[in-house]
């Protein structure tokens, strides 16, 4: 539209729309949660508005005539390899604003990619590939503390495993759908997470928003999270779940807590959270009875004894400077799983400074974490879990390499069901009906057809990570956990190749 | 016996399912052409409407009743019904715009024809496994199945 304010003039992307093809059915108008198409009283069509577009593609999507196409606006600044567009943008919105920029979703800024860097090896003559279509292929998972020794008993049955064993859950595949609170994406995909793991046969984690009461039939595929906030934190939340998680930080954002703002907050959510309707949830940034080792050891035999010893506790670190030593503390605590979350994780809502800068690349961490805890003797006390940007299959097979025992996905679900990461997550206008509790906008997901799909993502990588333990000529995921052996580097230096214990391909 | 059942939890108002329509009915069946020049020249409407109240939305159209009032209260014969599809039929030809049919059916799923006078109707798109609407709602807000009696 004419006469925009100068800086909105400055906007990312814009509405090709085929004249020819359209047909002024103004599903466009219907879909846009930004207001971007409109009718056109006076020309008796349908028009845009391309400063409001914020390239989520929705309209683009449901089209019936294909007559859209969202592109990035072409008009360059002068180039300038320091001042990239992205910056000086930036200081436009801040000078106008006064404010901390906010960002969804992961990090889109280009730090290293190791996965990308690493190749699988594939058996040749000397040992054989296995054909996972014919032999037995094994991804059962157990996540939880293991002995450090087996002791068995004569009885009159036989022999007996006379060690205690801890508690640990069991995963038909070492993938998870990672914490996204109730809240942060709507009650529909609570439902289909819930429903999707336990199709599965792997866990979702609840994230911090609490759970709802017609949730707890999947409590056995569930992770309940503790975090700052204590959110929906009770007894009942406690006993609920397969699981129980201390969220201490996450890799989108380390060291800053979260804020669900009071839109968000509708009678579910506020009934789940235990939070007033409409009033902001704020999960300060730090654990406010944590400040040593020696506290979350507390915390960590307080929740064992709240739900009698019968669970695994699993506590959730951003991936940032010193995590070996920092997991190895967590593991002395009494932790049955450390996850650690690196840098690309995803968000419903974080300062883009924060996320863009702040934290290390999971492939780095979860190596280091691995090598550490074997170092100390300690591995088999905890499993580690990876998260943060896995993007495909062959990542989490690189992850498994690499010392994790499962990986958890959350982008790759959210993609699973519509989100073409526009990264506005933090608006409460998701037109995909993922990070909104809007009632308009949330039932874009039907639970049913969620459901399905994060089955059908998890089921495909599954087969895809058969395949390439055939290739290896493994026929479990047991036999390739932290097997390094099974990786070669291409273009990385000493010091990197050193940290994830890799050798550089050719050798 | 099939039928189409809207489901209003689901159904998020996009309209997709009248675009269907439309272009089912239309004669050329190509979408652009159906709503560009058929609408405006034959006044092709869609014989399915979606109703909404915020986040409220569902797609209605006749329920193909087992005792049609419609059918009752037609005067010219145009109106039948099929007990062997279940479908409530409507022959154009024999329609004499009398809107008995329009202020009998409890749904209000009978609309006038913009230019003609006689009504639109949905029939379930004779001739087709599943009804176009169905097949083109992206949130299975229609879905088309035998739920026995109803
Ligand atoms: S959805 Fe497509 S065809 Fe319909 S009005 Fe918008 S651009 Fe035109
Ligand atoms: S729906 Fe999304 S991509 Fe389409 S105009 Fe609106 S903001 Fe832009
Ligand atoms: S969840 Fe929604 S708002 Fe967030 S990036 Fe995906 S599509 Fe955009
Ligand atoms: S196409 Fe489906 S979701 Fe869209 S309005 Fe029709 S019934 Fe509702």
């Amino acid at each position: 539209m004419a006469f925009a304010p100068i800086n909105k003039n400055y906007h990312d992307f814009f509405v090709v729309r085929d004249k020819e093809a359209c047909i002024n059915c103004q599903v466009c108008v219907r879909q846009c949660s930004y207001g971007v198409h409109y009718w056109d009283e006076a020309r008796q069509c349908v028009r845009h508005d391309n400063t409001k577009c914020i390239g989520c593609h929705r309209c683009e999507a449901l089209c019936p005539t294909q007559a859209l196409l969202i592109q990035e606006k072409p008009s360059t600044f002068k180039p300038n390899a320091l001042w990239r567009p992205v910056f000086i943008k930036n200081i436009y919105k801040q000078a106008d604003s006064g404010g901390v920029l906010l960002a969804g979703m992961g990090s889109p800024v280009d730090i290293p990619v190791y996965w990308d860097k690493m190749l699988l090896d594939a058996s040749q003559v000397t040992n054989p590939s296995i054909d996972p279509l014919r032999e037995p292929m094994e991804l059962r998972t157990f996540l939880g503390a293991k002995p450090n020794a087996l002791q068995f008993e004569q009885t009159d049955q036989g022999p007996k495993v006379k060690t205690e064993m801890k508690p640990n859950i069991k995963l038909n595949t070492p993938i998870m759908f990672s914490a996204m609170s109730f809240g942060s994406i709507n009650f529909n995909l609570h439902v289909a997470m819930a429903r999707a793991a336990t199709e599965l046969g792997t866990f979702y984690n609840t994230g911090e928003g609490g759970l709802h009461h017609s949730l707890y039939q999947y409590g056995a595929n569930t992770i309940v999270q503790v975090a700052s906030g204590r959110f929906g934190v009770h007894r009942d939340y406690l006993n609920a779940g397969g699981a129980i998680e201390i969220k201490i930080g996450q890799g989108a954002k380390p060291g800053i807590g979260g804020h669900l703002p009071g839109e968000k907050i509708n009678a579910k959510v506020s009934e789940t959270r235990m939070v007033p309707l409409g009033s902001d949830a704020i999960s300060p940034a730090p654990h406010h009875d944590i400040y040593s080792i020696e506290d979350l050891h507390q915390l960590i035999f307080a929740l064992k004894e709240a739900s009698a010893y019968r669970v695994p506790v699993s506590v959730k670190i951003a991936a940032v400077h010193n995590v070996a030593a920092i997991a190895s503390g967590i593991v002395r605590a009494g932790a049955d799983i450390v996850t650690i979350d690196g840098v690309r994780g995803g968000t419903g809502a974080a300062p883009a400074m924060i996320r863009d800068n702040v934290g290390i690349p999971i492939e780095l961490a979860l190596a280091s974490v691995d090598q550490r805890l074997r170092d100390e003797g300690i591995r088999n006390q905890a499993s580690i879990v990876a998260a943060g940007g896995t993007r495909c299959s062959a990542d989490v097979v690189k992850a498994i390499a690499l010392g994790a025992d499962a990986v958890y996905i959350a982008t790759a679900a959210l993609l699973s069901v519509g989100c073409t990461l526009c990264a506005r997550c933090y608006t409460g206008k998701c037109p995909w009906g993922i990070a909104t509790n809007d009632p308009y906008l949330a039932k874009r997901q039907n639970p049913d057809i969620a459901a399905k799909k994060m089955v059908n993502l998890v089921r495909a990588w599954s087969h895809e990570i058969e395949e390439m333990l055939g290739g290896m000529g493994l026929n479990s995921i047991e036999s390739l956990r932290g097997n390094r052996d099974k990786l070669r580097a291409v273009g990385l230096n000493s010091v990197e190749l050193d940290t994830l214990g890799v050798k550089a391909a050719g050798r | 016996m099939k039928k189409i059942y809207p489901n209003k939890e689901v159904c998020i108002g996009c309209h997709l399912c009248e675009v269907a329509c439309v272009t089912a009915h239309s004669k050329t069946k190509d979408t652009i052409l159906a709503h560009n020049v058929e609408k405006a020249q034959e006044g092709l409407a869609p014989r399915r409407n979606v109703a909404q109240d915020g986040p409220i939305c569902v797609a209605l159209s006749c329920r193909h009743c087992e005792e049609p009032m419609c059918v009752a209260a037609c005067i010219s014969g145009a109106l039948t019904k099929n007990p062997e599809t279940g479908r409530c039929e409507y022959n154009e030809e024999q329609c004499v715009g009398c809107w008995s049919c329009l202020m009998a059916c409890p749904f209000g799923s009978i609309r006038r024809h913009p230019f003609k006078e006689k009504i639109v109707k949905c029939d379930m798109c004779a001739g087709r496994d599943t009804p176009a609407c169905v097949e083109a709602c992206p949130n299975a807000g229609l879905v088309f199945e035998d739920r026995g009696k109803d």
